[in-house]
């Protein structure tokens, strides 16, 4: 162990902490928000990395008609309830929305020539694509139980991840992909070869941290999300709906884990099943900021990345076993240093 | 009233039919999901192409998928030998599944081929598995032809990365010991998991340790992940897989990474490149000719083939067995078990297979070839 490995070390763990930082900021906005533990959200990285490579390669991907048919359930739902309150008026929109858009946006992938677009393209497509199941997601699936108790939720959780793993060894097929990087730059910074995807997959962390902060503290719709986390029937008292904060909360989590999967695709290898992992590691560092912290949660993630790095080079057979055994401590010096809260149900 | 009496008939006749016919039932647990899902799928798609009928009697296959995952590979296991009543049971994909399901098919009394790699699921042949035989070539058998390899090619240190499993240890195990046996040292040993999106860590240590060649011990597409990390930091010399990369989505995904990369496989890989007087390469080709026929051309892989071996192994010793049991008892099962023990000289698609009462795996050095990764595709090396 010398200066230059623990460098390329800790550029590796930076490189992977980034990406759990990431995901952990989406799991502590989603339980603050909706009181949803929120373990579907690695299968948003893995759709996304995946979505990307099946436009790389020139088809349409399968995400697609997922959108299509969750947005027609979406709609059924949304257009009954407005025409039971009377309120036709609103009827063009939510069929825009739910079901135009999505086949708009198949036309639009059956027309373009999707392997030969430029990759910001195919990026932006991705997102078109993936990002509006957050919301959609929502609305099926968390908003009819929106104030069942935290148990309840989770197991929800869990059932929408077990369904969407299997949809994606459907849409995917078992084997893996990887895209083409961002940038095929590399940089030689003394020891170190510092690759342009690594320098993307931080800067791109760091600007979506930024743009998150100015995003709750600037914005209107920011800080009724938040007043929401702190109080949601004070919040709703205030005229802040309750299913808009929803909604927006799992559009800003598919963002957040859609963006994660197509900037780590080009890194590594990612099988349809790779986000629950991806998702558990950023989930580590939420748990670190007591689901309750965003500074704390991304400091947690980049201390796991690291963690994982040094851990693969010092005892790379117990590597997983000491990743995850850091949760024990953490939970230890947490209970010890709070006060017991019974759980307001 | 007529009603009733047709459906009757037709119950009679049902029962009547099957009575006439008892079926050998072959229960198969097989992984077409989760990781090793790319070895699995072709498993799963050659049982569609194995013999349906043998000696007359109609072969029924129950399939259960276990997702790679060993827990449900033995409740798969339990539920064929206990349900279904299963006369034998094929399979699973992995190596950790294998050896999880051997303790049933052991108490169960029901003869059990599997198609994963690890010496340890027939070896050493002992009460339990008395019952088990496998169709992959050993470890012990592919480690001699990689070390065979090395030493003709002079290299004398080796870096080993192998997966944090069975199959990495057994890998580990059989080629320390054969190695140093022929004066080849290990320098470095590393683990990583399938499901791992980096190996930074151990690439480092493999490097600093400058070894003659890198050795990853990894089946699948994830194996693709050390080889193509190795490149990154600026490895150039020879790497070696094992046969469990056999398959074209390896191709796919490490790319022109694994451009030169050496391994051991069965004949089957290259079939078309072997000579003519080849013992295997007529059986071998057979597999191919099916199995492209229903897939497609270039869908073949060596994982399918010994899932089709397994069944090459029953269509030679289900007559012998039948001789002394019927379908359905434990007498068959245990007339099917002695029949599987004495196979001799059966040509199929990765080898010519000679069971012994010590030897439940049966392959000799035709059953393997070195091959090497030229311009993505498989070449036969000299």
């Amino acid at each position: 162990m010398d200066l230059q490995i623990a460098l390329i070390l800790g550029q590796d763990g930076i490189t992977n902490g980034s990406i759990y930082a990431l995901l952990a900021l989406a799991l502590v906005l989603v339980f603050a928000v909706t009181r949803v533990i929120f373990i579907p959200q690695g299968e948003f990285v893995a759709y996304g990395a995946l979505t990307l490579a099946m436009m790389v390669n020139g088809n349409v991907p399968a995400t697609v008609w997922l959108l299509i048919v969750a947005g027609v359930a979406v709609a059924v739902i949304d257009g009954y309830e407005a025409f039971k309150a009377g309120q036709n008026r609103r009827l063009p929109a939510i069929f825009g929305v739910n079901i135009a858009y999505p086949l708009v946006l198949l036309g639009a992938l059956k027309m373009l020539p999707l392997a030969e677009m430029p990759l910001a393209l195919q990026v932006l497509a991705t997102l078109l694509v993936v990002v509006p199941m957050g919301p959609m997601m929502y609305r099926l699936v968390y908003q009819p139980i929106a104030e069942a108790p935290v148990l309840v939720l989770l197991i929800v959780s869990v059932a929408a991840h077990v369904a969407m793993v299997g949809l994606g060894l459907v849409f995917f097929g078992a084997e893996g992909y990887r895209t083409p990087p961002f940038s095929e730059a590399r940089f030689e910074l003394g020891p170190m070869m510092i690759s342009g995807q690594t320098i993307w997959v931080v800067l791109a962390s760091l600007v979506l941290i930024f743009a998150l902060a100015l995003f709750f503290g600037r914005t209107l719709y920011g800080k009724a999300l938040r007043a929401t986390a702190i109080n949601r029937t004070g919040a709703r008292l205030m005229g802040i709906s309750p299913a808009l904060a929803g909604k927006l909360t799992f559009f800003l989590a598919a963002l957040i884990g859609v963006l994660s999967g197509v900037l780590i695709s080009p890194i590594t290898t990612i099988y349809y099943d790779t986000g629950f992992l991806i998702g558990l590691k950023g989930f580590v560092g939420a748990i670190i900021g007591g689901l309750a912290s965003y500074p704390i949660a991304a400091a947690g993630a980049v201390l796991v990345g690291l963690l994982e790095a040094f851990s693969s080079f010092w005892a790379s057979a117990y590597k997983e076993v000491i990743v995850f055994t850091l949760i024990i401590p953490v939970l230890l010096w947490r209970s010890l240093k709070s006060h017991h809260l019974e759980e307001e149900e | 009233m007529k009603l009733k009496n047709t459906l009757l008939a037709v119950l009679g006749l049902a029962f009547a039919a099957s009575a006439a016919h008892a079926q050998i039932k072959v229960g198969v647990t097989v992984s077409a999901t989760g990781p090793a899902a790319s070895l699995g799928i072709p498993e799963r798609n050659t049982v569609a192409l194995m013999p349906q009928e043998i000696a007359g009697q109609k072969i029924n296959y129950i399939v259960l998928d276990d997702a790679s995952d060993t827990t449900t590979a033995v409740k798969n296991i339990r539920k064929l030998v206990s349900e279904d009543k299963v006369d034998v049971v094929l399979g699973s994909t992995t190596s950790p599944n294998s050896l999880a399901m051997i303790d049933v098919a052991a108490e169960s009394q029901t003869p059990m081929i599997s198609w994963a790699a690890s010496s340890r699921i027939v070896e050493p042949v002992d009460e339990k598995r008395r019952w088990v035989f496998k169709t992959p070539q050993n470890d012990a058998q592919m480690s001699t032809a990689i070390v065979e390899h090395m030493t003709n090619h002079g290299v004398k240190t080796v870096g080993f990365i192998g997966f944090a499993d069975a199959y990495g240890e057994g890998w580990y195990e059989q080629f320390k010991t054969i190695a140093e046996a022929r004066g080849i040292q290990i320098v470095a040993n590393e683990r990583f998991n399938r499901t791992d999106t980096s190996v930074t860590g151990q690439v480092l240590k493999l490097m600093a340790a400058r070894p003659d060649a890198m050795f990853i011990a990894g089946s699948g597409t994830p194996a693709a992940l050390p080889q193509k990390a190795l490149v990154e930091r600026g490895w150039k010399g020879k790497v070696y897989q094992t046969h469990g990369v056999a398959n074209n989505d390896f191709l796919r995904v490490c790319g022109k990474d694994c451009e030169g990369t050496f391994l051991p496989a069965g004949p089957v890989l290259v079939a078309e490149q072997l000579p003519d007087d080849n013992p295997v390469k007529n059986s071998a080709m057979e597999y191919i000719a099916k199995y492209e026929a229903a897939h497609g051309k270039g869908s073949v892989s060596t994982f399918g083939a010994h899932a089709w071996d397994s069944g090459v192994l029953l269509q030679a010793a289900v007559p012998e067995a039948l001789k002394k049991a019927k379908p359905g008892t434990a007498e068959f099962r245990a007339a099917l078990r002695d029949a599987l023990e004495n196979v001799k000289e059966v040509p199929a698609a990765h080898g010519i297979f000679s069971m012994s009462p010590t030897d439940h795996l049966g392959l000799d050095q035709r059953a393997r070839v070195m091959v090497q990764i030229q311009n993505g595709a498989w070449k036969l090396a000299k």
